[in-house]
């Protein structure tokens, strides 16, 4: 029986919802108002929120620094790129656990997920000379199969949630039907899948996006992607806060804008399953 | 007739030859004012050899672990990496770079200061040249330092420091004494501890490499720091570096700051700075032991072993560090914007001695001596570091003590014990003990 809802309750589930929203998204605002800022504004003691001279010379200046196009089309391919490629090996290894698994099905997902779990570091030398050897250092291809490689683990956990979501009586039906594996996994269990695959892709090309480590550790010139674009604002000697916000604006952007058109299938998905 | 095709034919050949020998250098930075001053004027390297050059900009922690890696791994990434005198004569001891001992006669590499020159050496060979060069200095408000009645002195002693901190410090106001770094980090508020505790008679490491942290030195170093900082410094210093130092002092909130000698150009910059026209300088303060609390650093340039592309690397270095780049940047961007610390003959230049803080920068430089930086004996090379490749790991620990020292969580005796310890500890997992 659903409980019933007071005005009072809602007043303050609105409230409360609001706040922790504007909490969260602060620092994204700051960044922005900061790039509009000075370097002398952008560190002045008190803060200054939003009255003063507005500027765009930091965009100016970021622009005349940097091919912002290049390493936005970098991270394109990168988190796209990997994050296709993971959802298509992803997809088989997801059906084959959630309809026929076997003993060791939990824990071989288990296991999966525990490589999450290793610090990047650690591995970043054996990563590094076998980048070497294959020739890999500085390359898209490299990036999008280690990106790849590293959020499969996630990719195969959400799209194996979803999956066990679809009763298994329908893909039975499809293959007493004449349905063969290929077509049972792309044509029946995948176009009902696709709010789960979709919220799956969005989140793995932000992840992806916004990934780090590797990203600066394995590029040089040639393929580095925004995060590296962002690294080279910050200076240990002198002021650099209201650059940086632009080229953090700048990087964060087109990630923002997909999240924002696609809150919806994201929730969506994210919540797909949750409720019985 | 004759001669036009005689001039035709020389032309073609060594536009033939110019598009036959340029290569592209990728280069490896840090995004300091001087480095990025210099990627916008690659142009006129390019136009001098056709060569061209591609940039990788990074932060200094980023780019030292970025660049390690790939030296470390013969990745073969850059032609050119940026590094500092801490990695210089490490590596090149390891054989992972270049010899800088070639270089052409016009380059005149008997014209770089002699410390710069010592500290990028291993064994006598230069490994890596350096764009500019550092060391620390006073920066002080002269109209504070008027109003509390003193005057500072060229070469003052850490006594007289703490008394002017504690006059000029006015909390009312929120104007602290003294501001300095206490962040955690061997190149942040560890450079600085490290290169007042040489003023102090302390040192890392005995002649047997035995850490020192127990000495009576050493805890004289880290009580006056504290006890100075807790009086005149700003709040939460345990957490402030260079930048939020650079903060405060450029918006009037700091007597005094002790610090890196490239800072006097940012403090002195009008549009930056609110106090740009009322900033004196003076040398790094002593305890009269004989040596003052000053440190040494350069960013050089300096070429990986193995790469492909050493002769044109080497036109690059000798391109970016040379008295026509220095002159080209005074002509572009004017003589207070050149890169400093590098050349005797730029102290030696009428136009660049007008400069405010011009004197006291080489002085600075000058007198600090990585080679022997303590008061009494130490095996290392290094001013505010011990060139040592376990040092970068060690110091950073230790520093972290000290932080949380300077913010009350422990005490200066206890972060020297743990100091001790660890120290000790790592010296002797690497084999030094």
């Amino acid at each position: 029986m659903a409980r019933a809802v007071t005005q009072q309750r809602k007043i303050i589930n609105t409230v409360l919802a609001w706040v922790i929203g504007l909490l969260i998204f602060f620092p994204i605002l700051w960044t922005f108002l900061t790039s509009f800022k000075t370097e002398a504004t952008a560190i002045a003691d008190p803060p200054v929120f939003l009255f003063f001279d507005w500027t765009l010379e930091n965009y100016t200046e970021v622009q005349n620094r940097s091919d912002y196009l290049k390493h936005f089309t970098n991270s394109v391919i990168i988190a796209v790129g990997s994050t296709i490629l993971g959802v298509l090996i992803a997809i088989p290894a997801a059906w084959s656990m959630a309809f026929v698994p076997s003993k060791r099905t939990k824990d071989i997902l288990l296991w999966m997920l525990s490589t999450k779990m290793l610090p990047a570091v650690g591995v970043l030398y054996p990563i590094y000379l076998i980048f070497i050897e294959l020739r890999l250092l500085d390359s898209k291809i490299g990036l999008t199969i280690i990106l790849m490689l590293i959020n499969l683990p996630i990719i195969v956990w959400m799209l194996y949630t979803y999956f066990k979501e679809i009763p298994n009586e329908i893909l039975e039906a499809a293959r007493m039907d004449g349905a063969t594996l290929k077509s049972e996994i792309f044509y029946v269990l995948t176009p009902m899948a696709v709010p789960g695959i979709a919220s799956t892709v969005l989140l793995n090309v932000i992840l992806a996006w916004n990934e780090a480590f590797w990203t600066l550790n394995l590029t040089a010139a040639k393929a580095a992607p925004l995060t590296a674009f962002i690294a080279s604002y910050s200076s240990p000697e002198g002021l650099f806060y209201a650059k940086l916000s632009a080229a953090s604006t700048m990087a964060i952007a087109p990630i923002l804008i997909m999240g924002w058109f696609s809150q919806k299938q994201l929730v969506r998905g994210l919540t797909f399953g949750a409720v019985k | 007739m004759k001669l036009a095709k005689a001039i035709f034919g020389a032309t073609a050949m060594s536009l033939a030859a110019t598009v036959a020998f340029a290569e592209s250098l990728t280069i490896a930075t840090v995004n300091n004012g001087d480095m990025i001053r210099m990627q916008k004027l690659t142009d006129d390297f390019t136009k001098q050899t056709g060569h061209s050059v591609e940039w990788v900009t990074l932060e200094e922690n980023v780019l030292r672990q970025r660049v390690t890696t790939d030296i470390t791994t013969k990745g073969g990434q850059f032609d050119i990496m940026t590094i500092g005198m801490y990695e210089t004569p490490i590596w090149g001891k390891n054989g992972w770079l270049v010899p800088l001992d070639d270089l052409s006669a016009d380059y005149n590499a008997d014209d770089i200061l002699p410390a710069m020159k010592g500290g990028l050496s291993y064994d006598g060979t230069m490994f890596a040249s350096p764009f500019y060069g550092e060391s620390s200095m006073i920066m002080y408000r002269t109209d504070l330092m008027e109003k509390a009645g003193m005057e500072m002195p060229e070469a003052p002693s850490w006594s007289f420091i703490a008394k002017a901190a504690r006059s000029m410090t006015d909390r009312d106001n929120e104007i602290n004494g003294i501001c300095l770094r206490g962040k955690a980090g061997w190149g942040e508020g560890g450079a600085f501890i490290t290169a007042m505790s040489n003023s102090f008679g302390a040192r890392w490491f005995d002649e047997d490499w035995n850490a020192q942290f127990d000495t009576r030195e050493w805890s004289d170093t880290l009580n006056f720091f504290v006890n100075m900082m807790n009086d005149a410094g700003p709040p939460g210093y345990a957490t402030n570096g260079f930048n939020e130092n650079l903060s405060l002092f450029q918006q009037g909130k700091c007597g005094m700051w002790i610090d890196a000698t490239v800072a006097a150009s940012f403090v002195t910059n009008p549009d930056d700075s609110t106090v740009a026209d009322k900033v004196g300088f003076s040398l790094a303060p002593d305890n009269g032991m004989g040596v003052r609390s000053n440190w040494l650093w350069a960013w050089a340039l300096a070429i990986p072993a193995g790469t492909k592309k050493e002769a044109a690397a080497k036109e690059f270095i000798e391109w970016a560090t040379s008295n026509s780049y220095i002159e080209l940047v005074a002509e572009k961007e004017g003589w207070a914007n050149v890169p400093p610390g590098a050349r005797t003959s730029l102290y030696e230049n009428p136009e660049y001695k007008d400069i405010p803080f011009a004197k006291m920068t080489l002085d600075s430089i000058l007198s600090a001596d990585p080679n022997n930086s303590t008061v009494d004996p130490s095996p290392y090379v290094g001013v505010q570091f011990a060139a040592i490749p376990e040092f970068a790991g060690i110091a950073t620990e230790v520093s972290q003590e000290f932080s949380a020292a300077y913010a009350g969580q422990q005490t200066v005796a206890e972060a020297l014990a743990k100091a001790q310890a660890l120290t000790n500890d790592a010296m002797e997992a690497a084999g030094y003990r």
